[in-house]
């Protein structure tokens, strides 16, 4: 049976569906994906879906279902290179794929990545208990 | 029309061709008022009545005989260069009924064939003429689709305002057709672009009611599952005050009330920050 390559990339694991989703084929990369994100201790994931002309409800879920997944593994999911018609139809349906983050291509997927990382260090790091009692709010970013 | 009237019909069309010609050309001229030149004309009549004087002598006994066919077609792309140049319905059926007015007086008076052989010419002939009636038509609604989808495509330019964020300026109201183009244009921008910032510049839409904020909404999210933002800019007081009345919910996208403050939002997101140089007169 086919399976989809599963690349890693320093720590970022990189997924790129080039065929049809079947059911088999899906929990295959689900699989393969939890195991290579144990394995290799990664942090991201980049799922790359530009080849795919149709995104129906048990693609989107599936997607959900990795991203929910790595999440438990302590990795973040981005979807990236969307198809415009795609993204139209899925907003015709009325499906959101809700808990997925999403970007134009890899490159602004890695960058996000990269942030979303830097953003979760940076708030673990607030919420410690201040040992100099100082209560006063972060500066402001903008 | 029977097949010895047509024989009869192709004859005297081709033994008076010169004359009809001539009569038909100038009853036609006259209704053109020099919008067409001389030789042109003649030459559109001249295939016109050949194709017609050949489609009598193979028999043609109506306008749809199988015999006519190169007739029609000639007919057609007559009405149809006649209604792009913009001449009139009138002035393009009279190019045509004029012949029987030329034709008319060549028959010569062969008696009692002569009305009989006239009326069903002249039924003929009204044939042709609905037939250029119909092309006509159909040419100007071919016209007029044509510039529709050109409107269509002008009226929405999607520009770049900076390094990875660009705008859509929507002028005019917005039904289902035309924010089905921007959100194809907008979308396709944000892939060929790479911007993960897009704004869209509602300055110019008269007035926004349910459906319209539902086709800017879809947009929307359509552009958040790409993984772009999308900015609404341009809103209007009485827009802002007709959106909460009607109770549409824009959530978590962000608004701005003019497209200068959507661009300096982009920006900062993006982490560009903008300063005025310091002058001497500053320090």
């Amino acid at each position: 049976m086919d399976r989809i390559p599963v690349l890693a990339l320093g720590d970022v694991l990189l997924v790129s569906i080039q065929v049809d989703l079947e059911d088999q084929l899906a929990l295959a990369l689900q699989e393969d994906l939890s195991d290579r994100i144990v394995s290799t201790g990664a942090h991201g994931v980049i799922i790359d879906i530009t080849a795919l002309d149709i995104v129906d409800s048990f693609v989107g879920r599936m997607l959900a279902t990795i991203a929910a997944v790595s999440k438990v593994l302590d990795a973040e999911t981005v979807v990236v290179g969307m198809r415009p018609a795609v993204a139209i139809t899925l907003v015709e349906l009325g499906l959101p794929l809700r808990g997925v983050r999403t970007a134009l291509n890899v490159e602004l997927g890695l960058k996000l990545l990269r942030e979303v990382r830097l953003g979760a260090f940076a708030s673990a790091v607030d919420s410690r208990p201040d040992p100099t009692g100082d209560t006063s709010a972060p500066p402001d970013l903008q | 029309m029977d097949a010895e009237t047509s024989a009869r019909l192709a004859a005297v069309m081709v033994a008076r061709r010169e004359a009809v010609l001539e009569k038909w050309a100038s009853a036609v001229r006259d209704t053109m008022r020099g919008r067409l030149t001389r030789t042109e004309l003649t030459q559109q009549l001249e295939d016109i009545y050949d194709a017609l004087a050949s489609a009598f002598g193979a028999g043609a006994e109506t306008a749809d005989s199988p015999a006519a066919a190169d007739l029609l077609a000639i007919v057609a792309d007559l009405s149809r260069s006649r209604a792009r140049h913009g001449f009139t319905a009138t002035e393009t059926a009279v190019s045509i009924f004029a012949l029987k007015d030329a034709l008319l007086d060549e028959l010569g008076d062969s008696g009692e064939t002569r009305l009989a052989d006239f009326v069903k010419f002249s039924l003929f002939v009204d044939k042709l003429g609905l037939h250029t009636f119909e092309t006509y038509v159909n040419a100007r609604d071919a016209v007029i689709t044509e510039q529709s989808e050109q409107l269509l495509e002008l009226s929405t330019p999607v520009v770049k305002l900076w390094d990875g964020v660009v705008a859509v300026p929507l002028i005019g109201t917005l039904d289902s057709a035309r924010s089905q183009v921007v959100m194809e244009r907008l979308l396709q921008m944000l892939v060929d672009t790479g911007s993960p910032y897009a704004i869209l510049d509602i300055t110019g839409v008269p007035a926004v009611d349910t459906q319209v904020a539902q086709h800017i909404l879809k947009t929307v999210m359509a552009a958040q599952l790409m993984g772009a933002q999308c900015i609404i800019s341009g809103i209007r007081p009485q827009i802002a005050q007709t959106i909460v009345s009607l109770g549409i919910e824009f959530g978590e996208i962000v608004t701005k009330a003019n497209l200068s403050d959507a661009l300096q939002y982009a920006l900062r997101a993006r982490g560009v920050e903008i300063a005025r140089p310091v002058t001497r007169s500053a320090l």
